[in-house]
């Protein structure tokens, strides 16, 4: 800690005057501290509004192919496009999870994790809120771990809100059962559910380096908006970069490469060769991210 | 730095503390700039580690080596194989497969569970393949695709196709006979190509045998069968061979004029204990759209249609050709060139055909005139095509000179 942010509150009488019921929010207690993250980002309209976003998303999904196959056409035309797993929902509900996973993860996912990384440092800073969390004894490094935390959290919240929504709207309207994994070889529901939850986590996994990415770049500016944008903005870029040819060499650097990897565990037996090349990629991305991030808001003059 | 720069008295030791705090602040930026150097370092690093060297192997003969591959009775194994073709066709992307489909689709109705669809895919680009095996009545052959997979299953007389993606299945059942079953494998294993491969070793070829190779963690021979005589575009087929099973691992085919392989195709896991049993069960799943194929013979469904859909993709001109009278080989061995007579004009020359249609056709080919006449040589990295103006066409795995040798010697 530098010694500018050990004397800063006493160039600042007003912190003085600060109520009492603000030093719940940073007590020593670490668990506290995070309790106390979870609480605030769970409770805004905003974050509750990403997530019913993400429930519609398979709702929509299922409706949509309910009414497309209700005259016994094969969803997702002859040909089988559409997102993956699509042709398969009629015959079993469960593979709406993993349709609905796949139509998630490139966009809407990262998107709303994007929101909420870029504004975890930045928008405190932007709303004047960031110096009051700073004024505590927990220090700078426990504030950004509690924060990075915060944002997993909701990675896998998110993640599951929409597994969970997928999984309800697939059993009100398609039947359940036995699922034949891509392979051909038929497994019983209670191992696809057991799948499913694995797919989850490692949906959830995937985001982890846009997550890192997202705080990094919130500590970069004090806008809000700026970091969600500039954070959603990358997304976007590195997506479509992923589809051009000629940067080929390039393309297994890029956290979204390997997402739809997942898909790999419905395979018989698993593939593993790339789901741990994306979760290796995505450790890396939170490693190095995370680290830039903590020497910038370690190091960094909070003025707001 | 300091908002609150009310500190007006600083001393020059609050100077240097500032100053150091400064260096500080720098130093947490080396963090993630050494993580990136590390990550950067073991990315490079480590394949190069892991490369343990050729594995010390007792020396062996061609001969023996060859006998060692014929003895091979492996019937159990699983592994994943990874194919990459490059036969340096002109790249049409998805015109071509868009046209292939469209032909598909009016030809009969087509499933894209037909495993003669699906297995031409494999001609060009790098596939990941995955096969098992227990025995000559129970066979696996699945192609990975993103988020999808299409498996061939041969299970006693069954022989199914599944395609995952449009969740179709294309059903039939052999006829043939155990010892057909075991032919049809995978076309796509290593051991079929170099049973192809050393099929055509005679006097033209030289086969030894050159060190040693480790393939998907087995150690193994590597097997070099060579063309004698310069003309081939084939400048050498490598065959890697499990030196306890005698299981070939791994083939590789290099053109003459160097670069990529024009086919790689090698074993990178491979395990020779029995697949579980219900690897090869199959059950259409519900809803799925099965089409029932009509009975085939053991060597057309896979082996067969496999490799001559790859044969077809790569010399469209030969397989032209084969419906017409006339075909004659010249030459023997590598060097052969297979001769029809289209009976026709010839190819529409660029200023005949005119407009941009030849223009596009010039583009593909390059003019050449001899003691034959002139006519256009269409080449890619192994097959290349002489179509002369009086259409007569020459066809072989030969480099552009020789077949106007052939050209002009038939003449």
């Amino acid at each position: 800690m530098s010694r500018v942010e050990v004397d800063a509150p006493q160039g600042r009488g007003e912190l003085r005057d600060q109520p009492p019921q603000r030093e719940s929010r940073r007590t020593t207690f670490y668990g506290t501290l995070f309790r106390n993250e979870l609480h605030t980002t769970f409770r805004r309209w905003r974050t509750l509004a990403l997530l019913g976003v993400l429930a519609a998303v398979p709702i929509l999904v299922g409706i949509a192919v309910k009414i497309e196959t209700g005259d016994g056409s094969s969803a997702g035309g002859a040909g089988g496009g559409g997102p993956a797993f699509i042709s398969q929902i009629t015959n079993n509900g469960l593979f709406l999870v993993f349709t609905a996973l796949a139509a998630t993860l490139p966009f809407f996912l990262p998107m709303a994790i994007g929101v909420i990384a870029g504004d975890a440092i930045a928008g405190e800073a932007n709303a004047g809120t960031l110096r009051y969390l700073l004024v505590a004894p927990a220090g700078r490094t426990r504030l950004l771990l509690t924060k990075y935390a915060t944002v997993m959290t909701f990675c896998l919240v998110a993640t599951l809100v929409v597994g969970v929504s997928a999984l309800t709207v697939g059993a009100l309207l398609f039947p359940l059962g036995d699922l034949t994994t891509i392979s051909g070889t038929t497994i019983s529901f209670t191992d696809g559910l057991l799948r499913a939850l694995l797919i989850a986590l490692v949906v959830a996994a995937s985001l982890i380096g846009v997550a890192a990415l997202g705080l990094f770049v919130s500590t970069l500016t004090t806008s809000g908006i700026a970091a969600m944008a500039t954070t959603v903005g990358l997304l976007i870029t590195v997506q479509i970069l992923d589809q051009i040819p000629q940067l080929d060499a390039l393309h297994p650097y890029f956290f979204s490469h390997y997402w739809l990897s997942f898909a790999d565990l419905m395979r018989e037996p698993i593939y593993w060769d790339d789901l741990t090349k994306n979760l290796g990629l995505q450790a890396l991305y939170a490693v190095v991210f995370g680290s830039a991030a903590w020497a910038r808001f370690t190091t960094k003059d909070i003025g707001s | 730095m300091a908002p609150f720069a009310s500190d007006d008295s600083a001393t020059a030791a609050e100077v240097d503390d500032l100053r150091a705090a400064r260096r500080r602040k720098a130093a947490r930026y080396v963090v993630p700039v050494a993580v990136v150097g590390v990550a950067a370092a073991t990315i490079g690093l480590v394949p190069a580690l892991a490369d343990s060297g050729d594995p010390d192997l007792p020396k062996i003969s061609a001969q023996e080596l060859i006998e060692r591959i014929a003895a091979s009775d492996v019937e159990q194994l699983s592994g994943t194989v990874k194919i990459t073709t490059d036969l340096g066709l002109p790249d049409l992307g998805g015109l071509e497969s868009s046209l292939a489909s469209g032909a598909m689709e009016s030809g009969d109705g087509g499933s894209s569970a037909d495993p003669s669809s699906k297995l031409t895919e494999l001609a060009t680009g790098t596939h990941t393949l995955r096969v098992a095996a227990d025995g000559p009545d129970k066979q696996k052959l699945s192609l990975l695709e993103s988020a999808s997979e299409y498996s061939v299953i041969h299970n006693g007389k069954d022989v199914w196709g599944y395609d995952s993606k449009s969740n179709e299945v294309y059903h039939s059942t052999t006829s043939g006979s155990a010892e057909d079953g075991k032919d049809q494998a995978a076309p796509a294993t290593p051991q079929e190509m170099a049973e192809e491969a050393l099929k055509a070793v005679d006097d033209t070829t030289s086969v030894t045998v050159d060190g040693t190779a480790q393939v998907a963690g087995r150690d193994a021979y590597r097997l070099v069968i060579k063309p004698k005589d310069s003309g081939s575009t084939v400048g050498q087929i490598t065959v890697a061979v499990d030196s306890k099973t005698g299981l070939p691992l791994k083939f590789t085919l290099t053109p003459s004029s160097g670069g990529a392989a024009v086919v790689d195709a090698g074993f990178t896991q491979v395990s020779f204990a029995k697949p579980a049993a219900s690897t090869f069960d199959f059950t259409p799943p519900k809803g799925a759209k099965v089409t029932e194929g009509e009975d085939i013979k053991g060597e057309d469904i896979q082996g067969g249609e496999g490799h001559e859909g790859a044969e077809r993709h790569a010399r469209p001109e030969e397989d032209f050709g084969k419906g017409l009278d006339g075909l004659k080989v010249i030459g023997e061995g590598w060097n052969s060139v297979a001769v029809f007579d289209t009976g026709g004009e010839g190819m529409p020359s660029g200023s005949e055909a005119g407009g941009q249609f030849g223009g596009f056709l010039d583009s593909l080919g390059d003019k050449v005139t001899g003691k034959f006449g002139s006519g256009t040589v269409f080449s890619t990295r192994l097959v290349n095509a002489l179509m002369t103006d009086d259409g007569k066409v020459y066809v072989g795995a030969v480099d552009k000179a020789a077949l106007v040798k052939a050209a002009d010697a038939g003449k």
